[in-house]
Formats: structure tokens, sequence, C-alpha cells
């Protein structure tokens, strides 16, 4: 029993280490160093001597002293025995066998003996990689795109894996690719288009919305059930099965290429969940509120005015910056709607411009980076409201 | 009394709802009826213009009369393939001008003049000329005859409101399109892609569940690929998947992973040997569907983390009272908690990954293998330019659809109940 768990703890945990220390060498590859191996034979056995000493070692020693002298002992081998490397790098290697050091302080022989404690080191791990490798995974591309629109076509040709950016020379050869797609591809333009765009569809939806959801959530009519019924099956239909008939319909009409013609649509597929959202909403107002308004002789219009609308603030604000993301990263129907650049979108324009095989791709990565930004930071700085918003636009699980 | 609020309170309901329904109804129900019209017909895309006369006004000066000055007009169709009937045609002059020798087909009153020029053939061309005379003897502004526009006017058919059909469209979906291989790679995007993405949905929300340093921080994290726009991600990882000057192969190179790059997305299939059996994976699929899990993981794991944070404290507690280990918890606790979330994901996100366009299209557009039944609308609506095969390949999905939802208002339905 207590071999076994003692088996699984160092072997998890100086796969962890090990996982740790690979990441730090992609990023330091990155950075353009020279790093050829991941060494998985040598740093794994040197996690297993980390974690077996500190068992044996227990609390003989101060923690402090042990992480320090344990840490600068692996830099030590890993940067001066097996690769010469700067400064900063062992830096890095450093903290990251500090923070290894520190995370398996707790396992004591006496923690290891308790039932179930070979689960328990399984799920922390887990936890602690899953942090590590998710946070990683996901990020890299993003990071990809911001530093590839900073790089110069030549220097991308040449050697791929260095991400560093040269902040030492002039701003203005630093964000060249940004000036280049606001001058020569009128960027500044697109931005444009896509604001007016999106914040038309999130009026508008909103204009149209509200009343609906309230009719929803509030009133007797024939047809109710039906109607909140075929809301849900509307929001599964996908723009796919809709985008010919559209496209007919709009090339007859001459509605193709114009801003109004992106309302429309824009408008017409948010509804669904906008009305989802908001009844559900509406729902939770007290109905005293209303009641008394009616004794007050107030109208539908006064009642959604004065009371539904300054009472549902949050939902709202939520379903409205719902929408904006929406509508400001759709890309179906700009793509079949829009083929003149005068009328593109930010999507369709970054589209347009990777269509041109010559186009460069660091004025592609610049143009991402413009379309991404925006979304990113309303996201992070509203992400309260967005999340609830999130979870109520789907079917409640 | 009651009656006549009641009354009241339906109108109101009425008025309420009925502009989010008469534009839902036009931009999303109508459209998949007229799908079902377009796919029983030949249509290709240059056929939906509809035929238009056109002219365009050339004014000229003749240099020996100023009192004189011509007119030339180039009268054409607009359409390469349909005939346009009855055309009139109406210009004005400017006043005290008077054309000589007029056309047979025309008439002027006053200063306006007005022509039948009765039927153009798909393709018609003509250049129709008149010569205006003042008729006070001053010279003839060619600014005042250029600043009159020419109206015209026709009848043609359109062909979308013919009622001649057809069934070739469904016959060549399903029998001439490699209809089976369209469907399975289809069901194998949309599996994987489905089940990929609630399994990493899971293991995302169980590890924000535990309690450590940037917890917050890492939530938001972790919905970056979801709120991102498709376009900048897809390119992105374009570039980062490219053989010749991609990170990810430059890297695997460079740490001796691989020795040659791999066409992630480029490439249809891969041989590998596992365990001594020579297996076939279909890569650039796979890719794909790697970027869906990447991509939509973030909603399974919102909704599966939602849950996990309603699961009561006390039952973990009580486990551990009766002695139960994390994989013992996590099985019998956890595990039941969502398995109704993660029921009724897995049939929304099965319905949305079946309809995804964007993501294969800008990854590959549908090239090595990767062509599925929303690609498979687009290439032959708008690249093959035959609308009607394309709306044919619509109904193909609707229908599977509607079998889908089915299936998943029956789940709804039967949770409902459970309440």
């Amino acid at each position: 029993m207590k071999i076994k768990n003692i088996l699984i703890y160092s072997i998890v945990s100086s796969f962890f280490l090990f996982c740790l220390v690979s990441i730090w060498k992609i990023l330091a590859t990155l950075q353009g160093l020279d790093v050829k191996n991941f060494n998985f034979n040598l740093i794994f056995f040197f996690g297993l001597i980390i974690s077996l000493s500190y068992l044996i070692l227990g609390n003989k020693i101060n923690n402090r002293i042990k992480s320090i002298f344990f840490s600068l002992a692996f830099t030590f081998l890993d940067s001066y025995l097996i690769q010469s490397l700067p400064l900063w790098y062992s830096i890095g290697l450093f903290l990251i066998v500090y923070f290894f050091t520190s995370k398996i302080q707790k396992y004591s022989k006496e923690y290891l003996d308790q039932e179930y404690s070979s689960q328990i080191v399984l799920f922390d791990f887990l936890t602690l990689f899953g942090i590590v490798l998710f946070s990683f995974v996901i990020l890299f591309p993003f990071y990809m795109m911001l530093v590839t629109s900073f790089k110069t076509q030549i220097a991308l040709l040449v050697n791929p894996l260095d991400f560093s950016i040269n902040f030492k020379q002039d701003i203005k050869e630093l964000f060249k690719s940004y000036f280049v797609i606001f001058k020569t591809y009128k960027f500044g333009k697109f931005i444009l288009t896509s604001s007016i765009v999106s914040i038309g569809t999130v009026i508008i939806t909103l204009i149209f919305a509200i009343p609906a959801a309230y009719a929803v959530a509030r009133l007797n009519f024939f047809g109710k059930t039906f109607l909140s019924t075929s809301i849900l099956i509307i929001y599964m239909f996908p723009a796919i099965v809709l985008v010919i008939p559209l496209y007919t319909v709009f090339s007859q009409l001459g509605l193709r290429n114009s801003i109004e013609g992106l309302l429309i649509v824009y408008t017409a597929t948010t509804l669904p969940v906008a009305i989802y959202m908001l009844q559900g909403y509406f729902k939770s107002i007290p109905k005293e509120l209303e009641e008394a308004a009616i004794l007050d002789r107030q109208n539908w219009f006064g009642i959604i005015f004065k009371i539904i609308i300054p009472l549902s603030v949050p939902a709202i604000s939520s379903v409205a910056l719902y929408v904006f993301m929406i509508a400001w990263n759709e890309f179906l129907f700009s793509l079949m709607f829009l083929d003149n650049p005068n009328s593109f979108t930010l999507s369709r324009a970054i589209q347009y411009l990777s269509g041109d095989a010559e186009t460069p791709r660091q004025y592609l990565m610049a143009g991402s980076v413009i379309v991404t930004l925006p979304v990113l930071l309303i996201f992070v700085y509203f992400e309260k409201y967005l999340v609830s918003g999130l979870t109520a636009g789907s079917v409640k699980g | 009394m009651s009656n006549k609020l009641s009354k009241i309170e339906k109108r109101t309901a009425y008025i309420l709802t009925l502009p989010a329904v008469c534009l839902v109804f036009a931009i999303i129900l109508f459209p998949i009826f007229a799908n079902v019209w377009i796919s029983f017909k030949e249509v290709g895309l240059k056929d939906i213009r509809i035929p238009e006369p056109r002219a365009k006004k050339i004014v000229k000066s003749i240099s020996e009369e100023p009192v004189k000055i011509k007119i030339i007009y180039k009268l054409r169709n607009s359409s390469l393939i349909q005939e346009i009937r009855n055309i009139n045609f109406e210009d004005k002059f400017p006043k005290n001008t008077k054309p000589i020798d007029l056309d047979e087909r025309c008439i002027f009153k006053v200063n306006k003049i007005k022509c039948n020029f009765g039927n153009w053939q798909a393709k018609y061309r003509e250049n129709f000329e008149i010569i205006l005379k003042s008729t006070d003897g001053k010279k003839i502004e060619k600014k005042e005859v250029k600043s009159f526009k020419p109206k015209l006017r026709g009848k043609s058919d359109n062909i979308l409101l013919s009622t001649s059909f057809t069934l070739k469209n469904f016959k060549k979906v399903l029998f001439e399109n490699e209809f089976f291989d369209l469907l399975s790679t289809t069901f194998y995007y949309t599996f994987f892609g489905t089940v990929g993405s609630i399994i990493f949905g899971v293991l995302a929300a169980q590890m924000v569940n535990q309690k450590f340093f940037g917890r917050t921080f890492m939530r938001s994290i972790l919905l970056f690929p979801y709120v991102g726009p498709v376009v900048a991600l897809a390119y992105t990882w374009e570039l980062l998947l490219d053989p010749n000057s991609g990170t990810l192969n430059s890297l695997l190179i460079n740490f001796q992973i691989i020795e040659n790059p791999i066409n992630l997305l480029g490439q249809k299939y891969i041989a590998f040997n596992f365990f001594g059996f020579d297996l076939k994976l279909r890569l650039a699929l796979t890719t794909v569907i790697f970027f869906e899990i990447w991509r939509y993981f973030p909603l399974a794991f919102l909704f599966i983390l939602a849950r996990l944070q309603a699961v009561p404290k006390e039952l973990y507690e009580s486990a551990d009272v009766d002695g139960a280990g994390p994989i013992q918890k996590f099985t019998n606790i956890t595990l039941p908690q969502i398995t109704a979330v993660i029921s009724i994901l897995f049939m929304i996100r099965f319905i949305w990954n079946f309809n995804k366009f964007e993501d294969v299209f800008l990854l590959t557009g549908g090239a090595s293998g990767t062509r599925t039944l929303p690609i498979n609308v687009y290439q032959q609506g708008f690249a093959i330019s035959d609308i009607g095969m394309g709306s044919a390949v619509s109904i193909v999905i609707v229908i599977l659809l509607l079998i889908f939802m089915y299936f998943y208002f029956q789940l709804i339905g039967k949770k409902a109940n459970e309440n």
C-alpha cells in the first residue's frame, strides 16, 4: 500500500516537473534560444530524486533552504552541464523548480500513509497539470497572433521559431503592419462598418425584443406556448440553411452589399436568443410592481419604460453585449452578402485579405488582432454579465 | 369586465410581439420554406439576377452646326439568358429643342420623348441615335441635355416564380454526389467534435471547481477561444499549422520529434503503426476536429461548472465522513450530478456542430477530406453556382436537423417531467 503510494507520488510529480520544464523550454526556443532536446530521462530522473529526497528528509531541514538548494542544483545541472544558456533562462528554470518544490512540500511520509492518498496526489497533480496545459494551449495562438503582427515577412520566413520582438526599433517600424493595414487596406473604414452594424444590431434587437419578451413573460394570449417553443426551435436553426434563399431574395431586392441588409439579417438571427434571455429575467421581477402601475392607469408602454427597463438593466446589458459580440464576430452572412470592398465588415475584410496569397501574414495577423482585441476587452471587462448571459443564452441545464 | 381586460391583454400581447415575430418569420422561417421551393428548380447563380433594360446616354456636339446636337443611347439587355418584353423608354430634352428625323418607334410631346422598343432578346444591343435641333436658333448646352436621365421599363420572367419543377437536384444530391462519403464525414466531424469538447469541458470544469490562486482569471482565459472571432482564430491556427513555416512543425522538428513537416490541414490520410496494426487516420479532418474542440469546449465548461457549483457541499462532506476517496467522490457524486447537463449539452453541441460552416470553411475550405454537408451547400450554391443543388443539400440538412431536434425536445420534456 505504502510503496504503491510513494511510487505514484514520485512518478506523477516527476512527470509534472518534466512538463513544466518542457513548456519553459518551448517558450525559450521561441525567444531564439537554441534548445534541441527535452532531456526526458534526465529531468524525469532528477524529479524522482527531488521528490524522494523530500520524503526522506521530511521536516528535518527548513523548507526554504531545501527548496533553494534543490532548485539551484537542478538549474546548475541543466544550464551548465547540458546546455549553456543565458541567465534569464536559468532564472526561469530556478523559479519553476522552486514552485515545484513548494508544491510537493505537503506530501510527507505520514501523508502518504493515509488511505486514498495516491488518488489525492493524482488529482492534485492533474489539477496543476491541467492549469498549466490549458492556459498554454489556449493562450499560445493568441500570443502568436500578437507577436506575428509585430514581425517582418523576412524574419518570419527565415526563422519561424523566433518570437522575440525587437523593442529597440523605431515605433513606426514596430507598428508597421498596423500602419499599412490602415493606410493601404483602409481598415479604418471596415472598423467603422463593423461598429455601425454591431451597435445597430444591438439597438434594433433590443427595441424588438424587450416588448416581445415582456409579452411572453407576463401576458396571457393565444399561441403563447407555441411562440416560446418556436423561439427555441428557431434558435437551433443554422445560418447555412438560410443563406441561399436570403441570397436570392436580397439580390433581387438590391439589399446585398448594404449595411441595411446585414442589419436585418443579424437582428432576425439574434432576436430569438435575446427574447429568450430577457423573458427569463422579466419573469423574476415581482408582479406586484406592475399591478401597482396598472392601478396608476399606466399602459403597457409606461409599464415597460418605467418599471421593467429600470429594473432589468443588468439583464439588458448582458443581452446587449452578447448580441454585440455575435454581430461583431459574424462571418457567414458577411461572406455571402458583401462582395464590394466598400461595404466590408472587419471579418469579411480579413477573409478577403487572406484570399490574396501574396498578402504578408503579419498584415493578416495585425488585422486579426484588431478584430479580436475589442471582443476580448469587452469580455474581460464585463465578464460577470456575459457569463450569466452565455449560460442563460442556451437552454438551461 | 374581466373578459374585457383579457381582451385588452391579448391585443397588447399581439402588438408587442408582432414586430419581432414578423421579422423572424421573414428572415428565418420564410427562407426555410423558400429552400424547398428552390430545391425543386434548376436555377443557377446567374439566373437570379432580374434582367434589366439599360441605356447609356452619350451626347455629342456637331461641330459645323451649333444649333444641332447628337444623342446616342447605347441600349442593351443586361441579361445573357433572358428576354425582356414590352420595353418602354422615356427621356426629357431641354426646352426649345426638337428632334429631327425621329425613329418611328417613338413619339415626341412637348419636351418629352416616349418610345416603345418592343421585345429584346438576351444579349440584345443597339445604338439608338437622336438628333436634336434648337427651335430658337440658340446653341444647345451639352450639360443641360446630359442632366436628364433616360428611364427604361420592361417585363421579364422571374425564373424563381415560374411553376416548373424538377427532381433532378435531389437525384444528384443523393446518388451522384458521393452522398454517403459526405454524410459520414459530417457525422465523424460532429460526433468527435461534440464528445471531445464535452470531455475537455468536464476536465476544465473539474479543475476550476478546485480552489487555487488566480481561479477567476483562469475562468476568463478558458472562455477566450469561444468569444474570439472565428476569422482571426482560424487564420492564426492556419499559420500555426503551416507545413513550411508554421510554428508547430518547426517546434516539432527542432525537438527532433518528427523529421519532415506534416501538412496537418492539407493531407487527407496519415498512415501510422499502432501496436503492429497499420492504421489510416483522416488527418485534416482530425485537425479540424481539434480546432472545433479547442473553440467550443468553453461552452461545455461553463455549463458544467455552473452545475458543479450548485452541487451541495454537504454531499461531499458526508462522503468524507464515509471515507470515500476522490475517485469514488467523482464517480458517485459529481458524475451523477452532471449527467443531465452533459446529455443536454451533447444534443445542443451535436446540432450546432452538425451545421458548423465557418470553422471548416476558413481552415481548409472543404479540401482534403473535410467536406461536410454545410460546406457542400456553399460549394454547390456558390462555387459551382448551382443554387438549386445548394438548396437541395440545405433541405437534407433541415430534415436531419428536425430529427435531431425531435430527440432533443423529448430529452428536455423528460427532464421537465422529472423535475
